[in-house]
């Protein structure tokens, strides 16, 4: 009894410190969860949107081998240009957002999140850095490449997840 | 009558032209000020849409969760409150599908010639697909080369986004975009990592 409840203070703990910068509904207060609930077919929003992203992935050859290593060797403005002009994008949009409090479709105030920088951040770069190299994907063009009908990035596509899984496996063992 | 038919067959003829000329500009490779931009669009569509931060590494997680949590602490937790994420890879996957058939440019990627050369020292000839086909296929899967390439690249890819908490998505564009000091940090390490590989790591193993 007195270990489960060891445990679950430690999966407490582990939930407020919630590093994952991509994963909100972690947070552990919850300021930031929607009060909307909609029926699962909502998320087809989501597909269409990542349709949209597959295909400029493709088109802007940000996930051909070839550029990435071109980009590595400094050969090429082409990436820069994709990822700079990707950022100031970005960047103009949220301040945007925030510059008028621009709501989502449904009326909700939209959430930032913001967090701490750890080890992670540095190492865990690191070694993606490496394996985005070598394979010449990161993970939203894993997926592509893989519709593009290179079967054999299949195996890529596997690796990158037992990889997360095996990072998931040794999480409290690794620097933060 | 004659008039009002040959009319009609004219303007299906314009439209025709019309739509096979933006089938054929959309068939070329984007240029960055394009693409660029409308990667960028990404982080509005999705806060808008639906309060999303964009990022795509963390699907790899959510399926973990799903499929095999093995009773790790870091997959416990209501993985189907992120489900929105996985159906944008899926979407991601199917883009793929549909360019691969409709829109994939039947003319080679055009690179650098400095990298065409040092590519050709080790047999790397082939520039139709996104990958080299010399490199990421079944048979070469069962050599060093391939096992490095494909199992070991793949494998830093999962482990290291994760460990970083986000990717090129996830950081590099809405870390960024929201000015995350830790996301440059992550985003000064992709870059560190990946100049040391393929300069000074991916020449052994190409070698291979």
């Amino acid at each position: 009894m007195k270990e489960q409840s060891i445990k679950d203070k430690a999966h407490q703990d582990f939930l407020a410190s919630n590093a994952d910068f991509e994963v909100r509904s972690l947070d552990a207060v919850c300021f930031n969860e929607s009060e909307l609930r909609h029926p699962w077919w909502y998320n087809f929003k989501y597909l269409l949107t990542g349709i949209l992203f597959g295909i400029l992935l493709i088109k802007a050859e940000v996930i051909s081998w070839f550029r990435i290593q071109e980009m590595f060797r400094l050969q090429s403005f082409h990436m820069y240009g994709v990822i700079g002009s990707a950022v100031v994008t970005g960047v103009i949009s949220v301040w945007l957002i925030r510059r008028f409090n621009i709501r989502t479709i449904y009326g909700e105030p939209i959430v930032f999140v913001t967090r701490k920088l750890n080890k992670g951040n540095i190492i865990g770069g690191l070694l993606f850095g490496a394996g985005w190299a070598l394979t010449g994907a990161c993970p939203g063009p894993l997926f592509a490449q893989l519709g593009t009908g290179a079967t054999a990035t299949i195996i890529t596509l596997l690796a990158a997840f037992a990889g997360t899984w095996c990072y998931g496996w040794q999480r409290e063992k690794l620097p933060h | 009558m004659v008039d009002c038919f040959n009319f009609a067959q004219e303007t299906k003829t314009v439209i025709h032209l019309q739509l096979s000329l933006m089938l054929e500009w959309l068939r070329q490779p984007w240029p960055w000020y394009v693409a660029g931009p409308l990667i960028g669009l990404m982080v509005p569509a999705l806060l808008l849409i639906g309060n999303k931060s964009f990022g795509i590494s963390s699907s790899l997680r959510h399926l973990c969760a799903a499929c095999i949590p093995s009773g790790i602490s870091f997959f416990q937790y209501d993985w189907k409150k992120e489900s929105w994420n996985l159906f944008l890879v899926a979407g991601i996957l199917l883009g793929g599908i549909i360019t691969g058939i409709w829109l994939l440019s039947p003319a080679p990627v055009q690179v650098n010639p400095a990298l065409a050369k040092e590519l050709a020292a080790y047999g790397i000839q082939d520039y139709r697909s996104l990958v080299p086909a010399e490199l990421f296929n079944w048979e070469t899967l069962f050599t060093a080369k391939g096992l490095l390439l494909m199992l070991g690249g793949g494998f830093l890819v999962g482990f290291g986004t994760r460990y970083a908490g986000g990717c090129t998505s996830g950081h590099s564009i809405m870390g960024l975009s929201t000015l995350q000091w830790p996301s440059l940090v992550a985003t000064i390490c992709f870059m560190a990592g990946g100049f040391l590989v393929a300069n000074w790591v991916l020449p052994f193993i190409l070698k291979l």
